[in-house]
């Protein structure tokens, strides 16, 4: 069959979407940017593809398996994958480990590490038994590292110690040491130094290698199994596909296969929500305020200049300021009564900001929520400059994830423009890369 | 770039003024008076009638910038106490000063014998040569010029504007230069000033052509170069600006575009109408966003800067003074806004442009102000697509390419999207 792809490579992630020749998504797939584009690309490309050859599979036997057969597999599948990838980190870390400077404190490390490993991989398994699906980061490097650093602070220092209570993932671990002298410190600086490596490493995370021990996870059932030999049958042959995002340039594609990531987000948007004719895009380093004509088309935008005051980056520094979760920020910030003022929405000077409102005693809930609603006054000032809302808007980009933001934005919007449909999708973070896939369709 | 590939008249202007700077450097021996004078309104026969040579500060920092020293100056000045907003052609001329005034082609500046402002409506340049006037102690005058409100001047600003010049700055060239106002050479310099900007203003017009011989941006910035400056009026002057217009007509005769930094851009995608100040430090990047997309503009403010000699002025020798008056108020930021919309639209139709562009600089507010109104004007009155970039004039901090670029290619993919949409 024939598929359309659209690779959106933005700052902080890079994104695929796969559709098939009618346009509907087959496949999406999400992968942290990296320094490293080619990579990133390859693997949200991998992802996407295999997510497809799911949505085939489903096409496939929902009907005689069962929606539940094919979720249990889905997750048995992820679960393979993250295996693969936790053999990885294990054997860097473990590298790392052998090289210390003494055998005694190497040998005391791999005892560490061994417990360590060992439980996050039973987390992993019992996770999958439970059929537990819950919030949770989508990417390797921050499910993992917030188990491994839990189970390293425990080792150093049991539940039920004594303990003094410290804001900061490094500093909760204390002078802490396991019964053969191991720190918290030196077992995180292991993880540090391994984690880019392993993010870097090419790894087969692809459907072929993995779905048959996935297959024999679940059981093996017939109707599935013959499923998955008809899904893997099926030819998939790219027949266009379009790339955007700020890594653009680093895809082997020729020029007419790029398209500007403000092209795509408007016509990414006019898919999803085909009335819209405003789109508000906060990435992680730029703001873009688009109008779209009825067929999708981009007739005017402004975004920020270079300073990335306000963009999602900015939300990614306060959330490693108060050592919270990206995800966290925003439900922590809707918590808040009486949202501080704040003007100046500046990246650099994000942590001197908060730690002085938290010198003057607000609640940490009232900066978080005055944080937001600075970052989209911002974003209402493009809006302004680009034509303002008349009609349908869409909110797209990471940032419409943060429900913080989507209050702020929805309260604003009333404000200046009154009532105004907005649309946001749960795919939002896609639509760069569906707009990406529509314009390689759209060519071919 | 080799000698092959640049055209003549821009081996010509090189030339024209790396001996400018040189005749500077040895004012002190030769005793030529000096005047520091600005741009817009400048009134260089003038000052040449007296046997005084003109400096301008702009044109120094613009070109320091061009040779990547401007980010040193600026350092230089912001440590002398000029904060990250002040206007980064005043710190990069107040940097050059603190580093031994070597000017931009490695030449020393002589100092001011007289500091003339003929154009208020920038206020930045009054406060200025404010600074100047601090440091060297020298003679200033500064003439009021009448902001535009109605988009022409009256009869009674041209008379006040006229008096000042007669009462305050003819006094004092006269006292700075020891030589008495000669008006018939007046004249015959304004005489050459016309006869030039005719020929400038044929070398802008031809770009109604298709495809157009000249980018009228990034090209035609080296064009008005000698007539802003200290040329116009001078013999050589006049001959630059007809090998100009030859080597101009020659292209379009044979159907050829401009020489751009992708090479010769004789197959042209876009034609653009720009408003606002190139960026001086990544010039040549900047005109590679366009020229690699092959975009080429028709027609833009920027060249207007130093006169807006296309709406049909011309310097006067029947009328020294007044002529001279005429020509301060009417530069292009001393224009109203509904002046600036109505040039703009114009410029549109008159050259078929697919669009236009407004490139902001945070250094300077008489362009910048009410940029987003004319923005909206401009595409409310032509249908074109408009589009809105932003940097600064000569600190490389405010340019960032990536951000530029990604606007830039979204603009032209726009246009496409939009030409597509029109044919189905």
């Amino acid at each position: 069959m024939k598929v359309f792809v659209g690779i959106d490579l933005g700052s902080t992630t890079t994104k695929a979407v796969v559709l098939d020749e009618d346009g509907v998504v087959l496949g999406r797939g999400i992968t942290n940017s990296r320094s490293n584009y080619d990579l990133a690309a390859e693997v949200a490309r991998t992802e996407a593809f295999v997510s497809a050859r799911f949505d085939l599979l489903r096409r496939e036997v929902e009907a005689t398996a069962g929606r539940e057969a094919l979720d249990r597999l889905l997750s048995a599948f992820r679960l393979e994958q993250r295996r693969a990838q936790l053999g990885l980190l294990r054997e860097r870390v473990e590298t790392e480990a052998r090289l210390s400077e003494s055998a005694d404190e190497g040998r005391a490390l791999l005892d560490a590490l061994g417990v360590l490993f060992d439980r996050i991989e039973a987390e992993e398994e019992e996770r999958f038994e439970s059929g537990d699906a819950g919030e949770r980061s989508d990417f390797f490097r921050d499910a993992v590292g917030s188990a491994y650093a839990r189970i390293a602070e425990e080792l150093v220092c049991p539940p039920g110690a004594d303990r003094t209570v410290n804001a900061g993932v490094k500093a909760r671990g204390g002078a802490g040491r396991t019964p053969n002298g191991v720190t918290f410190d030196r077992l995180m600086g292991l993880y540090d130094k391994s984690i880019v490596a392993v993010e870097n490493q090419r790894i087969e995370l692809g459907f072929r290698d993995h779905i048959g021990p996935a297959l024999f996870r679940i059981g093996d059932p017939r109707e599935v199994r013959e499923g998955v030999s008809r899904a893997l049958a099926l030819e998939i042959v790219v027949a266009g596909q379009v790339g955007t995002g700020y890594g653009r340039a680093r895809l082997p594609f020729p020029k007419e296969q790029i398209r500007s990531e403000i092209l795509c987000h408007g016509l990414g948007a006019h898919v999803m929500f085909p009335a819209t004719r405003t789109v508000l895009d906060i990435g992680g380093q730029d703001t873009k305020a688009i109008q779209v004509d009825e067929q999708g088309i981009v007739t005017s935008f402004q975004m920020n200049d270079r300073c990335a005051a306000g963009c999602g980056r900015y939300l990614g520094y306060i959330a490693d300021e108060m050592n919270v979760g990206l995800h966290e920020l925003g439900p922590i910030a809707l918590a808040g009564k009486r949202p501080v003022r704040i003007t100046s929405t500046c990246t650099v000077f994000a942590g001197a900001e908060l730690r002085e409102r938290i010198a003057l005693g607000e609640r940490r809930e009232d900066i978080l929520a005055g944080l937001h609603r600075a970052v989209i006054l911002r974003a209402m000032s493009l809006l302004a400059r680009s034509g303002g809302i008349e009609e349908e808007f869409s909110f797209t980009g990471g940032v419409a994830r943060n429900p913080a933001a989507v209050a702020a934005l929805e309260r604003l919007v009333y404000e200046n423009y009154g009532t105004r449909r907005i649309n946001i999708s749960p795919e939002s973070i896609y639509t760069g890369a569906l707009g990406a896939a529509h314009f390689a369709r759209r060519a071919a | 770039m080799s000698v092959e590939t640049k055209d003549r008249s821009m081996l010509l202007q090189k030339e024209m003024i790396a001996e400018h700077y040189r005749r500077l450097e040895q004012a002190p021996e030769t005793g030529e008076p000096v005047v520091y004078t600005f741009v817009p309104g400048n009134l260089t026969e003038l000052i040449r009638s007296f046997g005084a040579l003109p400096v301008l500060p702009e044109i120094n920092a613009l070109q320091s910038a061009m040779r990547g020293k401007s980010q040193a100056y600026i350092a230089a000045a912001e440590r002398s106490g000029h904060s990250e907003d002040v206007c980064s052609y005043v710190k990069c001329d107040l940097g050059m000063l603190r580093s031994g005034n070597v000017g931009p082609t490695g030449t020393r500046l002589p100092k001011p014998d007289l500091l003339l402002l003929s154009y208020t409506g920038c206020f930045t340049f009054m406060k200025w040569f404010e600074l100047l006037r601090e440091e060297y102690g020298c003679p200033t005058v500064f003439l009021h010029v009448p902001y535009q409100a109605d988009g022409r001047e009256t009869p009674e600003q041209r008379a006040y504007v006229t008096r000042q010049i007669r009462e305050d700055l003819l006094p004092a060239l006269e006292k700075v230069t020891g030589r008495r106002y000669d008006e018939d050479r007046l004249r015959e310099s304004l005489a050459t000033s016309a006869s030039s900007e005719d020929d400038l203003v044929a070398v802008l017009e031809s770009a109604r052509r298709t495809p157009s011989p000249i980018d009228a941006y990034f090209g035609a910035v080296y064009y008005v170069g000698p007539i802003f400056s200290a040329f116009r009026g001078t013999e050589e002057g006049a001959r630059y600006y007809a090998a100009l217009r030859s080597e101009v007509e020659e292209r379009a005769s044979r159907g050829l575009g401009p020489l751009t930094p992708s090479g010769p851009l004789d197959s042209q995608k876009y034609r653009l109408v720009v408003e606002g100040p190139p960026n001086w430090t990544h010039f040549r990047d900047f005109w590679r966003m366009f020229s690699d997309e092959g975009a080429v503009v028709v027609a833009s403010t920027y060249t207007k800067v130093g006169g807006t000699y296309d709406t049909g002025f011309r310097h006067d020798p029947g009328d020294p003074l007044g002529t001279l008056a005429d020509y301060c108020s009417g530069c292009y930021t001393n224009l109203s806004l509904p002046a600036r919309v109505e040039m703009l639209a114009r410029y549109v139709r008159e050259y078929s442009a697919d669009g236009f562009l407004i490139h902001s600089v945070k250094s300077c507010n008489s362009f910048s102000a009410g940029q987003l109104t004319i923005l909206r004007e401009v595409e409310r009155r032509t249908g074109a697509p408009g589009a809105f970039i932003e940097s600064d004039l000569v600190d490389a901090r405010y340019f960032s390419p990536a951000n530029l670029k990604t606007r830039l290619e979204s603009y032209f993919q726009m246009i496409d999207a939009r030409r597509a949409g029109a044919r189905a």
